[in-house]
């Protein structure tokens, strides 16, 4: 088999992992070597979805021993098969990174023999990469649950980031849908790779010259829409993982029906990515908003509004804490204000140092005000023009033309009172009384 | 005594240049109503002074920018003296004068129009640098990488360290087609070099095979059923896809 084909397989079978971040870490280059890191990350390019390409992300092979239904390289599933010789890959990656077409690896695998051989092999890849080819590049490598504790470690030095899938989001979908994985399988090398982190840092902060076991922390991925989980599970859900396994990412997929099977919704399932695209941008306000998770749903409401965004929602569930003043108000407030930022809160914040801001300011400097602007004053005064309940504030973030639309229509003044004829009126015309 | 006004400075080009016409503008108590320089030469009516670039007083503004105002202020100006806004020179002059008035508090007010007009230059000039570090695309030839960029502001001062530091032991040539200059990397040396024109020469099968591979990672990677055109167009905007090799030919 060439290698083309050998590519064209093996990223098919990849493709479905989310996770494409390069950032976390900063590495600078050294001489005799090659490649470098950027914390902020680097994309290299967006395919035809929208979403970024930045690493060769591809399975190390997808020739699986296991049969779980809901996967494409189950043993059962007649599909072609391929498997990256180490040397191959290693020299295909490097010549890609030499062009500047990616930042890095995204290594994954289906299980060859058993979890320990995938794990040597993966190994064998990394071990090529960093020490042969000296790359000092970002890689991103899945753990393989099952595998010895001793290959986790010494992947774990090798990468940059590691990541478990999570799969779906509760006990009993995962019975459901993945009978050979159970939450424990899952859990337990995420709770390794954080002990692992945590050690790591005691043994830099002794010494200096520790290789670093992965630096850019790990990262999860749950399936969203195959199984019945609310938001509200789910949002919870990541928060605990936040917390109580310090990852630094939680990522979303729309479940994206390929093949058919008992218990897997049918094939004509369209994806649910608006939800996803909700789910992220909760996820977003836990990690950089400081929200709760317990803020945004509860069990009474246990969805996201599909018309408008988790921010949006709670501001209009919690009107009473607006309008928020932007000359006076903390960052943390500002931060709650729907439409503003981390860039726009902070901007406000230096540029009001400088003299009060009003709402021509705010423009100026590139706060956008779409829907801001209901929720804030500028120096005591709001918009002008603008609605003042909840409702009609719903009504205006959700028109195109926004403000326009919030207010009641124009009326033509007149002498006369004008008042629309009713129905009862035409019963009395029709009847002759008028 | 009011500052002169009717008068319009033409200089060699260089950021050096620049800050002299900074320094002459204080020192002969003038506030030009036009800088530029001789290759954007333009007929105007007020009388031109030629600024001669002195090493010297250019690096007296230089180190006052940083001691007066601040070293952000002074990075703010060096990113617009490399973008293609209309009139950047006085400007800049302007943002400056402002800024030894004000001090380091003056990148703050940004809803000034002339800190705004530079923070948004800047800001605009440093996201098409990382632009490129991510779009460029580097072909070999004979063991050496070539690029062609083609952007609006001059990206090479903030684009090529990326790549010096990344592949120290690569020769490489980027060569910018909008303004016709080539950065050369070589054994550690970094060279700016004006060059007339430059095409890619025909690729030898080593290249075009990995040119074929990355087409169809590229191609395979994508899933059909979330395709979303315009958020692709959004996050990789279409006048970087000509130098790009996943949609060459």
């Amino acid at each position: 088999m060439d290698i083309l084909e050998k590519l064209t397989i093996l990223t098919d079978a990849a493709k479905y992992d989310v996770a494409c971040t390069s950032s976390g870490v900063d590495r600078k280059g050294a001489p005799g070597s090659i490649g470098n890191a950027a914390a902020c990350g680097i994309c290299h390019s967006f395919s035809a979805d929208g979403r970024c390409i930045a690493l060769l992300k591809v399975l190390m092979s997808n020739a699986c021993v296991y049969d779980c239904s809901y996967c494409v390289n189950r043993k059962s599933n007649d599909v072609p098969r391929a498997t990256f010789e180490p040397r191959e890959l290693a020299e295909l990656m490097i010549q890609f990174y030499r062009r500047n077409y990616i930042e890095g690896l995204f290594l994954s695998s289906a299980v060859v023999r058993n979890p320990d051989y995938t794990c040597e092999q993966m190994i064998e890849v990394l071990s090529l990469i960093r020490n042969t080819y000296r790359f000092r590049g970002y890689i991103h490598v899945k753990a393989i649950p099952g595998a010895d504790d001793k290959l986790l470690t010494a992947l774990g030095l090798l990468a940059d980031r590691m990541s478990v899938n999570l799969e779906l989001p509760s006990h009993d979908s995962l019975k459901l849908l993945a009978p050979d994985k159970s939450r424990e399988s899952i859990l337990v090398p995420m709770g390794r790779i954080k002990t692992g982190i945590h050690e790591n840092r005691t043994d830099l902060a002794k010494y200096r010259n520790t290789p670093r076991f992965v630096p850019a922390g790990q990262s999860t991925q749950m399936i969203v829409g195959a199984t019945p989980e609310t938001d509200y599970q789910i949002i919870n859900l990541s928060a605990a993982l936040y917390k109580k396994y310090e990852l630094k990412r939680v990522f979303y997929s729309a479940y994206m029906p390929v093949m058919t099977g008992r218990n897997l919704p049918s094939l004509d399932t369209k994806p649910q990515l608006l939800r996803e695209h909700r789910l992220y941008q909760a996820d977003w306000l836990l990690r950089f908003y400081q929200f709760d998770a317990t803020e945004l749903l509860d069990e009474k409401n246990p969805n996201f509004n599909p018309l408008i965004d988790p921010k949006c929602n709670w501001a209009l569930n919690h009107y009473d804490f607006f309008p928020v003043e932007v000359n006076t108000a903390p960052y943390e407030t500002l931060l709650r204000v729907p439409g503003l930022g981390v860039i726009g809160a902070k901007k406000i914040i230096r540029a009001r140092r400088m003299g009060s801001l009003d709402f021509p300011d705010l423009k100026k400097m590139g706060v956008v005000l779409k829907r801001a602007q209901y929720f804030i004053t500028c120096r005591g005064k709001t918009a002008l023009g603008l609605p003042s309940n909840p409702e009609a504030v719903l009504r205006g973030l959700l028109s195109e033309q926004g403000a326009a639309l919030a207010q009641p229509p124009m009326e033509q003044f007149s002498l006369f009172d004008h008042t629309d004829s009713t129905k009862e009126d035409l019963v009395k015309c029709l009847t002759g009384q008028i | 005594m009011p500052y002169r006004t009717d008068i319009a400075y033409l200089y060699d080009g260089s950021f050096e240049g620049l800050l002299c016409c900074v320094y002459e503008s204080y020192y002969q108590k003038e506030l030009p109503s036009m800088i530029f320089n001789y290759e954007e030469a333009q007929e105007t009516l007020f009388p031109v002074k030629e600024i001669v670039t002195d090493r010297t007083a250019a690096k007296k503004v230089e180190y006052s920018i940083g001691q007066s105002i601040s070293k952000g202020a002074l990075r703010l100006v060096r990113l617009c003296y490399f973008s293609h806004m209309a009139e950047r020179e006085v400007t800049i002059l302007n943002f400056l004068r402002m800024g030894y008035k004000i001090g380091p508090r003056v990148t703050n007010m940004l809803a000034h129009d002339t800190v705004r007009a530079i923070t948004k230059t800047a800001q605009n000039v440093a996201s098409e640098s990382h632009f490129y570090k991510e779009f460029l695309r580097f072909s070999e030839y004979n063991g050496v990488l070539v690029a062609i960029i083609e952007p609006k502001n001059f990206v090479l001062p903030m684009t090529s360290p990326h790549f010096c530091d990344r592949f120290p032991s690569e020769q490489f040539l980027i060569y910018d087609k909008t303004h016709k200059v080539a950065f050369v990397y070589q054994n550690g040396e970094k060279r700016l070099i004006p060059l007339e024109g430059f095409e890619l020469p025909e690729a030898d099968a080593e290249e075009k095979q990995y040119r074929a591979l990355w087409k169809r990672f590229y191609n395979t990677i994508a899933i059909e059923g979330r395709s979303n055109p315009k958020l692709r167009m959004g996050n990789m905007p279409k006048r970087y896809w000509a130098h790009m090799t996943e949609f060459m030919e």
